[in-house]
């Protein structure tokens, strides 16, 4: 237990030496303060200092209509947006008891799973610049550039997407959109391939990474680490399998799963989901039913612009939801998802009004960052870089 | 998909291994539960939460060994005031359980489980800061993500959203 939760009192022994880490330093990923005690180069103890990031979202949330909300969403992991959008509007739809259309599930899931290739490239074109090797940002980040291309197709932008509506989906995407996804998911396992080559078998890299940061299956469990850090420690979930949302139990994936706990494990982990991920999407591609991409719920769903110059109806509902919002139905719902970080969770409550009256985010970097004392308790200070690095750890998600 | 209505009689929900656990437990701990749009909820007595969460963690069906989220909601000015939220995990029947305590304003106080779980440090730590809730035997309570010097607790409904207190 001591090892695990800083005291709170820093009482330096004659042999050891606190040193400040960050929060303006490039390898903590944004703005993660570590306060480190050192005996000599060795770590005895680490004390995240966080919420350089805090803008009191939830707080925000409560001011908000419903829909007013997903647009503070993005903000949150800028990494992930529509993973947090569709965690939210999932949310707000069980609390409504919404159904929605198979074909803005399966649009969800594709782009979710673009999302989360997304993510773990710009983690993993940090993660191996913060160890060395400086070409795979480059390789990672021109794959990037065209996803969020792909996004900027959709919802006219490249990170703050906002492109999931509780009912559905903002608009039909554009005409050639499913060719330039599929140009680009074919084209795909190819650069895998040419990053697995740069580290994989890359003795530098596997000499910072294998055996570094170790994280048993229980400390990992014990504690709330999820989504890839607890995959790679050997613990088998993932809520895409295990808890289906958003139609996930229509298409075939594995799970990858390492039992070595260490920097390594999580990085082969990660770079199987993208092999994985771009198994769902060719998936998506292939199988996506035609329909419309909004539910059925004018008092809820806004109605399309034609509809508007030339029906009442719409025209009112249009009105009244932009000005009024909707209301909720009394209660309560917890919904998690598999972002690309771990377990993303939205915890919603309505006291039956327009407004949310509590809207609680889980976030994964902020549960999993409680394991980076564990993971570098006893080693070099060149390795909290490594471990940070790999529990992949966005700052905003953290703080809110 | 209507919405069913909830159902909050505590013997229809003995039906749910969960509860049968926790009233076997101990039947004075458990104040009520409900079963929501697919979702149940245990309303625990707060000198029980820590009890509770043991039980479930190690019912040898259940194994309810994650914590998956700590938060609390402030009905102000209802009472009592505070509700403090536990949603656990089982990683291995990968079902989900709520557990709720309430708690009143003035003496906003419950056990951490940092002792069953380590990892709800940085969750109680971030419940203390935001609703000025405090966890018994919790190793390090102080603000998270608040500055140290920040004079009351911003999630609180009397708490302005906007503008200076």
């Amino acid at each position: 237990m001591d090892e695990m939760t800083p005291s709170p009192v820093l009482d330096a022994a004659d042999q050891t030496l606190i040193m400040n880490m960050g929060p303006q330093h490039p390898s903590t990923h944004g703005v993660l303060r570590l306060l480190l005690e050192i005996d000599g180069e060795t770590i005895v103890r680490i004390m995240p200092d966080i919420g350089y990031l805090h803008t009191g979202i939830e707080k925000t949330c409560e001011a908000k209509f419903y829909q007013q909300v997903v647009p503070l969403t993005d903000r949150i992991d800028y990494l992930c947006p529509m993973t947090n959008n569709l965690t939210y509007c999932l949310a707000v739809e069980k609390l409504l008891g919404l159904e929605i259309p198979a074909r803005a599930q399966w649009l969800r899931v594709m782009l979710n799973e673009l999302t989360r290739i997304n993510s773990h490239l710009v983690w993993l074109g940090t993660h191996a610049m913060d160890i060395g090797a400086m070409t795979v940002f480059l390789y990672c980040f021109r794959e990037r550039e065209e996803i969020l291309r792909l996004f900027e197709a959709v919802s006219g932008q490249r990170m703050m997407t906002s492109y999931f509506r509780i009912g559905g989906i903002a608009i039909e995407p554009p005409l050639d959109f499913f060719g330039r996804v599929k140009t680009f998911i074919d084209a795909f396992p190819e650069h895998i391939d040419e990053y697995e080559n740069l580290l994989t078998q890359n003795p530098i890299f596997v000499m910072r990474t294998k055996g570094v940061a170790h994280l048993t299956k229980e400390d990992a469990l014990a504690l709330t680490a999820t989504g890839p850090t607890l995959r790679a420690s050997g613990v088998d979930v993932d809520l895409r399998r295990d808890a289906p949302y958003s139609g996930y139990e229509n298409f075939k994936f594995n799970v990858p799963i390492a039992t070595e706990g260490d920097v390594y494990a999580r990085y082969l982990v990660r770079v199987q989901e993208l092999r994985e991920s771009q198994k769902i999407v060719k998936q998506t591609l292939e199988g996506i039913p035609e329909g419309p991409v909004k539910a059925d719920a004018p008092k809820v769903v806004l109605p399309d612009r034609e509809k508007m110059k030339t029906q009442m109806e719409a025209l009112i509902y249009h009105f009244k939801i932009v000005t009024e919002g909707f209301t909720v139905p009394e209660g309560e719902v917890y919904q998690a998802v598999e972002s690309p970080r771990g377990e993303m969770g939205y915890y919603v409550v309505s006291d039956g009004g327009a407004k949310p009256y509590r809207v609680h985010m889980r976030a994964p970097s902020f549960a999993n960052l409680q394991s980076l004392q564990k993971m570098c308790k006893g080693r070099l200070i060149a390795d909290v870089v490594a471990a940070i690095g790999s529990i992949d750890i966005v700052l905003g998600d953290c703080d809110r | 998909m209507a919405l069913e209505p909830a159902v909050t009689d505590l013997e229809e929900l003995k039906s749910h291994p969960e509860v049968a656990c926790l009233v076997a437990w101990n039947a004075a701990a458990v104040e009520g539960a409900k079963f929501d749009r697919n979702e149940l909820t245990v309303y625990v007595e707060r000198t029980a939460l820590r009890g509770a969460c043991t039980a479930l963690k190690n019912d040898g069906a259940l194994q309810y060994d994650s914590l998956s989220d700590l938060t609390c909601v402030d009905w102000f000015p209802g009472a009592p005031r505070f509700e403090v939220v536990y949603h656990l995990f089982s990683t291995v029947t990968k079902k989900r359980v709520r557990l709720k305590v309430r708690l009143t304003g003035e003496d906003a106080a419950v056990d951490s489980l940092t002792s069953l779980w380590p990892g709800a440090d940085f969750f109680e730590r971030e419940v203390f800061d935001l609703f000025g809730v405090r966890f018994n035997e919790h190793p390090n309570l102080k603000r998270i993500l608040m500055p140290d010097n920040w004079e009351g607790h911003p999630l609180r409904k009397d708490y302005p959203v906007e503008g200076y207190r």
